[in-house]
């Protein structure tokens, strides 16, 4: 779970930092670039929290030194940056389906990791009244706005509910009291919380999760891509520090 | 001996003049991110609560802290913890009263929000995030200038 969460906020965070300096508007560079922070934030501390565990890593070595395919991140985050209709909408379902999973880990039985998922729901509530405020717009703006959210939709929607992949060793965080419900149960929440927005600006609620074994292992194209460009520097002189 | 001499009131007095690097008029204790001071035989213990988890500066701030406390000969450990959450709330009347000098408004209610200028309480938000991850961007229409505020956490 830790490693899946990490992935997803670092993923997330790397492909909306590709906005800094050419996001629509100033304020947009401003604020999705310190979007893009908090995430990368979130995820270092969340890697940092594994590095503790029994055959932990050094954090960075975590983040960076793994081939793609080590990454557990939702196939959600994984179709490239694309324009900003399909980054308000990436970010509407992901920072939905992430609420619903920091709520079911804030109350668990594990303190390092209740503490930090209460400090992580801190920031993402600024978040999600961002993204809100800008699906509103798009979706109310007749015509190019509108389509391209439409348009954003349907590519993310299949793709949506791979936040709720089945995590191996899922039951044992339940019975432990570290994770509420198993994630079968969080997609359920999920779609509940999503319906009220989605159904006042008439847009379409995601279709049912078609992969449900392989949305967090099978990854898409554009992840090799952004892969290769996020850990070009650490490749570039392997070891050193600064 | 000098752990003799230590006292937690001196550590703090010290700390009480370490700048956080993106706020320099204000200081880690008028921010409200020292947490806890201890001061034993091994040495001095300070625990720091970070302010955002990818703010950039906690890494300056926490070297910063040791830097000042070495002076004092004896051994310091500086640690971060989460088990409290720093808010906004924890600044103090010294530091809302600094940062608002320097042009920064302290924390407020949207709808109490001040200009740090001229103190007119009709005041825009311009942009939820702004230069750093604490602080947000306002503008005040009866002086005519934008201005930045620390956000409410």
């Amino acid at each position: 779970v830790l490693l899946s969460m990490a992935d997803d906020e670092a993923v997330l965070g790397w492909t909306d930092s590709e906005w800094t300096g050419i996001a629509p508007l100033l304020e947009e560079d401003v604020a999705m670039s310190s979007l893009a922070q908090d995430e990368l934030g979130h995820a270092q501390a969340l890697y940092g929290l594994l590095a503790f565990l029994p055959g932990g890593a050094d954090p960075d070595a975590i983040a960076y030194d793994r081939e793609p395919a080590d990454y557990r991140h939702a196939r959600l985050l994984d179709h490239g940056r694309g324009d900003w209709a399909m980054t308000i909408a990436r970010r509407f379902l992901y920072e939905t389906a992430d609420a619903v999973r920091l709520d079911a880990l804030a109350t668990g039985s594990w303190t390092p990791l209740a503490e930090l998922v209460g400090k992580i729901a801190r920031e993402e509530r600024y978040h999600r009244m961002h993204i809100g405020a800008w699906l509103t717009r798009l979706a109310e703006a007749r015509g190019e706005p509108r389509d391209r959210l439409l348009g954003a939709l349907e590519v993310l929607g299949p793709d949506a509910g791979t936040v709720f992949t089945p995590l191996p060793g899922e039951s044992a965080l339940v019975e432990a009291g570290i994770l509420a419900a198993p994630m079968a149960e969080l997609e359920t929440r999920w779609r509940a919380a999503l319906e009220p927005d989605l159904r006042r600006l008439d847009l379409p609620l995601p279709p049912p999760t078609a992969d449900r074994v392989s949305g967090r292992t099978a990854h898409g194209s554009a992840f090799a891509d952004l892969h290769a460009a996020y850990t070009s520097v650490r490749r570039s002189d392997p070891g050193a520090t600064w | 001996m000098t752990t003799a001499t230590t006292s937690e009131a001196a550590v703090r007095a010290i700390l009480a003049r370490v700048p956080d690097p993106e706020l320099p008029v204000t200081s880690v204790v008028d921010l409200g991110m020292i947490h806890s001071v201890q001061v034993g035989a091994a040495g001095i213990e300070v625990t720091v609560l970070p302010t955002f988890l990818g703010c950039p500066a906690l890494e300056v701030i926490l070297g910063s802290i040791r830097d000042a406390l070495t002076p004092l000969g004896v051994p310091v450990e500086v640690r971060t913890t989460l088990a409290v959450p720093w808010t906004s709330e924890r600044i103090s009347a010294e530091g809302r009263r600094a940062l608002a000098v320097a042009g920064i408004a302290p924390p407020s209610d949207p709808a109490d929000l001040r200009c740090p200028h001229c103190d007119s309480a009709r005041t825009v938000l311009d942009n939820a995030f702004g230069p750093t991850q604490c602080r947000s961007l306002h503008y005040c229409p009866d002086c005519r200038q934008p201005f930045e505020a620390i956000r409410v956490m």
